[in-house]
């Protein structure tokens, strides 16, 4: 490590030439570690990396899916900035979503799994699997619709006239006002995905003579023990954990598009990602679609790294 | 305080643990599995439901007469079918066991030099890699038929295939996993004259286990589910989940195969999903990495 420091320090003050060579070695020196990359890498670059990189470069055309695409300039960006009101809905429920999803979601996920651990075996794979089971059921959550059904028949209804609290039925999926709480909520119930599974896998990697370690040392109680030895142990899965959970709160769609209609009443559904696929697959002006897809990407962008500096801090 | 300590150690099986603590962590583990549990309880019942069951409004969780004659059902629409049942079921299981395999092999193997070492290009791959992680897949379906398309691989497994070998969440996956081996494990065996293929297969893959056996199960998942889309035209080509939509999109009268059908599509990847968990999970006799 230390060598390689030193070159790079000397790289930068040789001339041109000198530090190409000392690239090319340097490559030719790694060059097993390029094979090991090269077959990920390239599968990568062709259906990953390419499609992105064009998606970016549409969104400053005015691409429609028939005509050669013009190049427009920003004005898409400026279009959904300032003369959308929709968007701004869509802005406006995607963060509230995002914000409380988010949060709550990599909390449950990681304190379940952390919960889990402390079973014995075969009460840990079964509890994995009821807790991952509507990750695993296809399209499960369609089940919520039936609770928040409008009519009477609705469970949600139902029960809550049986018990007194309301006279009538409430309009679920119609109301504006609930709409988006049921999003939340059902998102919140689908969240135990892959940070959920990585948790638990994360913690079997945990040097288990620590906690032995911890108990000498004067670690009290479980809260402790988690915050000075699991949590940080935990690191990469945690980062990797942030990531998933921050993707999956920022593209919350299907289920918005599926509980309260596309389009949902007063727009109250609308999030980013289904003003992108009204934009892509309905109207056919991928440009504008490609546009609001790189606004989301660089919000995400910036939660992480934001989220990336909080969790280097755990455990400190 | 003494006291304290000695009676957290009599009741729990580990250390610091108190009992009532157990008490309620286990009584909020209980409430919440009640929660998350039932779309497989609904979708085990609802496969056993005779028609009438099925449709009755509203509906009922559990079966009460139970039938077999969803599968039955469902047996005689599929060797009806116009490509033998057999060539779906083989298409499936190849593309699935290849796409698992070679995605878990691949990811892996470029994971731990972009864990574990810096050189020219390494930290650009790792950058792309995690913010690719974050664009929409909803805008780039386009882009990407016509790379497959442009590619040749248009109507073969390879269309499912090459892109699956490709996921970056797997790579960053094993690539977070392998960056927790400590490096004098490495140094060590690179003294002892292992090269670095050697490393990966004999030290890396073993400590990564955790990772990689959750990494099959969300491949699995994925490739049992994939039903080829735009990209597969030719029916012999077609895998399972897509003849089984076809069958499911016959309308209200197929409600009952439909259930059948979300059943066997269920049961899968979930014996998968157990199979590679009760791995994943260890016994507290083996412990975790060590320096």
């Amino acid at each position: 490590m230390a060598s390689s420091m030193q070159q790079a320090n000397r790289s930068l003050r040789a001339p041109f030439r000198e530090r190409l060579e000392d690239l090319w070695k340097e490559i030719k020196r790694n060059r097993t570690k390029y094979v090991m990359v090269a077959p990920f890498m390239i599968s990568f670059f062709l259906f990953v990396f390419l499609p992105v990189v064009s998606s970016i470069i549409l969104s400053f055309t005015d691409f429609n899916m028939l005509q050669t695409p013009n190049f427009v300039g920003y004005r898409n960006y400026v279009k959904l900035l300032l003369n959308d009101e929709v968007f701004a809905i869509a802005i406006r429920n995607t963060l509230l979503i995002a914000f409380i999803t988010g949060p709550l979601s990599y909390l449950m996920c990681f304190m379940l799994a952390w919960l889990i651990n402390e079973l014995s075996r075969p009460l840990r794979v079964f509890l994995t699997v009821v807790f991952y089971a509507p990750s695993i059921s296809g399209n499960a959550y369609l089940i919520w619709k039936l609770i928040f059904s409008s009519d009477l028949y609705g469970y949600a209804n139902s029960k809550l006239i049986d018990w007194g609290f309301i006279q009538e039925p409430i309009l679920w999926l119609q109301d504006p006002k609930y709409i988006i709480w049921i999003v939340i909520l059902v998102q919140l119930w689908l969240s135990l995905g892959v940070s959920f599974l990585a948790f638990i896998a994360g913690l079997q990697n945990v040097d288990r003579t620590l906690y032995e370690a911890g108990a000498i040392d004067g670690i009290k109680n479980r809260w402790q023990e988690l915050w000075y030895i699991t949590l940080p142990s935990m690191r990469p899965q945690l980062l990797f954990g942030a990531v998933m959970q921050i993707t999956s709160s920022f593209s919350v769609g299907e289920v918005s598009m599926q509980l309260a209609g596309f389009p949902s009443v007063s727009y109250a559904g609308r999030t980013v990602l289904t003003h992108m696929i009204d934009y892509g697959t309905v109207r056919f002006e991928m440009g504008y679609a490609s546009a609001t897809a790189t606004l989301l990407f660089l919000a995400m962008i910036f939660t992480n790294l934001v989220v990336q500096q909080l969790i280097r801090k755990v455990g400190q | 305080m003494a006291k304290g300590r000695k009676l957290q150690i009599r009741f729990g099986s580990r250390l610091n643990r108190s009992i009532y603590g157990d008490i309620i962590l286990f009584s909020f583990l209980a409430l919440l599995g009640s929660f998350s549990a039932w779309p497989m309880v609904f979708v085990v019942n609802n496969a056993f439901k005779p028609l009438n069951e099925i449709l009755l409004f509203p509906p009922r969780l559990f079966v009460r007469n139970p039938t077999l004659n969803n599968f039955r059902d469902l047996v005689s629409l599929m060797s009806n079918s116009w490509v033998p049942l057999s060539r779906y079921v083989f298409n499936t299981l190849l593309i699935t066991f290849l796409g698992t395999l070679g995605s878990v092999f691949i990811s892996s193997l470029a994971a731990y030099p972009l864990a574990k070492f810096r050189f020219p290009g390494s930290r650009l791959m790792s950058r792309m890699i995690v913010y690719s992680l974050m664009f929409s897949t909803a805008v780039t379906g386009i882009p990407s038929y016509l790379i497959i398309s442009r590619l040749g691989l248009l109507d073969s497994y390879g269309a499912i295939l090459f892109p699956t070998f490709g996921t970056t969440l797997g790579l960053y996956l094993m690539q977070n996993f392998m960056g927790q081996v400590p490096n004098d494990l490495i140094e060590s065996a690179t003294i002892d004259g292992a090269g670095d293929f050697r490393i990966y297969w004999s030290i890396m893959m073993p400590l990564a286990r955790p990772a990689w056996l959750t990494l099959v199960i969300l491949q699995f998942q994925g490739l049992w589910g994939a039903t080829g889309g735009t990209y597969i035209y030719s029916e012999k080509l077609k895998p399972l989940s897509y003849a089984l939509s076809q069958i499911v999109g016959g309308g209200v009268a197929r409600t009952g195969v439909a259930a059948a059908v979300a059943l066997f599509m269920l049961i899968v990847p979930l014996t998968v999903f157990v199979i590679s968990q009760s791995n994943v999970i260890e016994t507290m006799a083996t412990s975790g990495i060590k320096e």
